[in-house]
C-alpha cells in the first residue's frame, strides 16, 4: 500500500484537548465508515514516526478528516494537533481495516458506544448514516470526562432524531443541572439506552483499553453474541 | 517517491532503543498496550483444551492439567504489533510448538491458529517449528491475563503480532494456506515485521 502526500486544508478544535484536521489526498481511492489511515512524519534528518488514526469523514473525493487527541506525553500527536497548519504537508496511507466497518447498507438497529476520542470512527459511521439518509435506528452512548471535552457535540445535536438517539455520560465532572448520566458505562446503562437485545442489534465499542474491556463485558453479560460486539481499542494498560 | 519533509517535526528519538531491534515504522513501548476484535472470551481451565487437528495422522488433544504437564520453557523475545507498538525483552512462559508436533506425522505445509472467540490467523508450518513459537501460558512469572490472551495464547514472536493468536485452542494443519481473521480483513497474509508486511500489497 503506497504512502500518498497529504495536504492541510483546514484545522478545527473540538475540544481543548482534539482537533480535526482535514486533508487533501491526491488519488485517495475513497474509504469505509470505521476504516482507518496510518500517518507518516519524517523530520529533517530523515528520522520517521508513524501511527494510525480513525477517519472521521464521510467519503468525499480526496478529502479525508481525522479528529486527532493530543496525547501529553505523545510524539506525534502534539505535532499533528499543534503544528499542522494549512498548507503543511505529511504523508499517509490507507484506508485500513475491513473489519470495523459499518455502511448504511448492512442496517440495525446499532449500538455505538465511545469513550473519548473512541467517537470518532463512529461519527463516520453516523455521518454515513446521515449522508444516505438512512433512519436505521441507531444509538450512541458516549462516554466523556466533561461537557467541554465532548468532541462534535454541536454536531451530535444537529443530527440526533430520525432515529438516532444520542446519549451522554460524563465521568470526571457534569455542568450545573445536569440531568444525565455520570459514572462510568455499565450494564445497566447499557441496558436502557438499547436497543433492545431481541433485535440483535450490530453493536460497535471504541476507546481506551479500560473502557472497551468494561462494555464489551457488561454487554456479553447482558446477553449480547460476542460476535456482534465489535471493538477497536487504543492506549496503554495497566503495567 | 522521498519522504515529504514534515515542517518542524523533530520527534521523539529513543535513545535507550538498542539500535537493531526495532523494526521499521515502529516505536518501543513500555506498556503492554491491548488489540482484539472483540469482546475478551473467559474460558474456565477445566472447560480448556488444546488440539492438533486437520491432516494428521492421529489428532492430538490435551487437557489444561495435561497440557501445563508438557515440558515449558522460558522465553525472552521482542514483539511487534501491526498497529506500530515494539515491546523489548518480554518474558514468556509456555510449549514449544515442536513439543506439540513431535511425532506427529503430516503432509501438511500450513496451520490455522483456532482461539475461543472465533479468531483465526494462517502461518505456514517452518514459521511455527524450529523453535520460533510457543504456546504461553505465562507472562512476566504470572499466569496470562484474559486480556492478553490467557489462558494460553501463541507467540510468535518474528512475525507481525497478530500472527500470536489470544485465546488459542489449537492448531488445524492443511495442505492449502487459509486466509485468517485479519489477512481477510486487509492484512498481509505474512506479515513480516522487517519487511515492514502491514498490509495488503505491502
Amino acid at each position: 500500500m503506497d504512502w500518498r502526500v497529504a495536504e492541510v486544508v483546514n484545522v478545527v478544535a473540538e475540544t481543548p484537548r482534539a482537533k480535526t484536521i482535514a486533508f487533501d489526498v491526491p488519488g485517495w481511492p475513497g474509504h469505509r465508515p470505521g476504516q482507518h489511515v496510518d500517518v507518516r512524519l519524517t523530520a529533517e534528518d530523515g528520522y520517521q514516526a508513524q501511527r494510525s488514526y480513525s477517519i472521521a469523514s464521510v467519503p468525499d473525493g480526496t478529502r479525508v478528516e481525522l479528529t486527532v487527541e493530543r496525547l501529553e506525553d505523545g510524539e506525534v500527536s502534539p505535532y499533528l494537533t499543534d503544528e499542522l497548519r494549512p498548507g503543511d504537508r505529511i504523508e499517509l496511507r490507507g484506508p485500513v481495516g475491513g473489519y470495523f466497518v459499518w455502511e448504511p447498507a448492512q442496517g440495525g438497529p446499532l449500538l455505538l458506544a465511545a469513550g473519548g476520542s473512541g467517537v470518532v470512527p463512529l461519527m463516520a459511521m453516523i455521518r454515513a448514516r446521515a449522508a444516505a439518509g438512512s433512519d436505521v435506528d441507531t444509538r450512541l452512548l458516549f462516554s466523556s470526562r466533561s461537557w467541554e471535552d465532548v468532541i462534535y457535540r454541536e454536531e451530535l445535536e444537529r443530527l440526533g432524531g430520525d432515529g438516532l438517539t444520542v446519549v451522554h455520560t460524563l465521568t470526571r465532572s457534569q455542568p450545573p443541572g445536569w440531568a444525565g448520566y455520570a459514572r462510568r458505562v455499565d450494564a445497566e446503562m447499557l441496558a436502557e439506552v438499547g436497543p433492545s437485545l431481541a433485535e440483535l442489534p450490530g453493536v460497535y465499542v471504541c476507546g481506551p483499553t479500560p473502557f472497551v474491556e468494561a462494555v464489551a463485558e457488561a454487554l456479553v453479560q447482558l446477553g449480547h453474541e460476542p460476535h456482534r460486539v465489535k471493538t477497536e481499542r487504543f492506549g496503554p494498560t495497566r503495567g | 517517491m522521498p519522504p515529504i519533509i514534515s515542517r518542524g517535526f523533530r520527534g521523539r528519538r529513543d535513545d535507550d532503543a538498542p539500535s537493531g531491534r526495532v523494526p521499521p515504522g515502529q516505536y518501543v513501548t513500555r506498556d503492554f498496550p491491548v488489540l482484539s476484535a472483540g469482546p475478551t472470551p473467559h474460558r474456565p481451565l477445566e472447560q480448556w483444551d488444546f488440539s492438533i487437528v486437520g491432516e494428521v495422522d492421529n489428532p492430538r488433544r490435551w487437557t489444561w492439567e495435561e497440557f501445563r504437564a508438557l515440558p515449558s520453557e522460558e522465553v525472552t523475545v521482542d514483539i511487534h504489533c501491526v498497529t506500530k507498538w515494539s515491546k523489548l525483552d518480554t518474558v514468556w512462559q509456555g510449549v514449544s510448538v515442536d513439543t506439540l508436533l513431535d511425532g506427529v506425522e503430516t503432509a501438511a505445509e500450513y496451520v490455522v491458529q483456532f482461539c475461543d472467540g472465533g479468531y483465526t490467523t494462517n502461518l505456514s508450518l517452518d514459521d511455527v517449528t524450529g523453535g520460533m513459537a510457543w504456546v504461553v501460558f505465562g507472562y512476566d512469572g504470572e499466569p496470562l491475563e484474559p486480556e492478553h490472551g490467557g489462558p494460553a495464547r501463541m507467540l510468535v514472536p518474528h512475525l507481525y503480532f497478530w500472527k500470536s493468536a489470544k485465546w488459542v485452542r489449537g492448531l488445524r494443519l492443511s495442505a492449502t494456506d487459509e486466509p485468517g481473521f485479519w489477512e481477510v480483513n486487509g492484512y498481509h497474509n505474512y506479515g513480516d515485521p522487517w519487511q515492514e508486511q502491514r498490509y495488503w500489497g505491502d
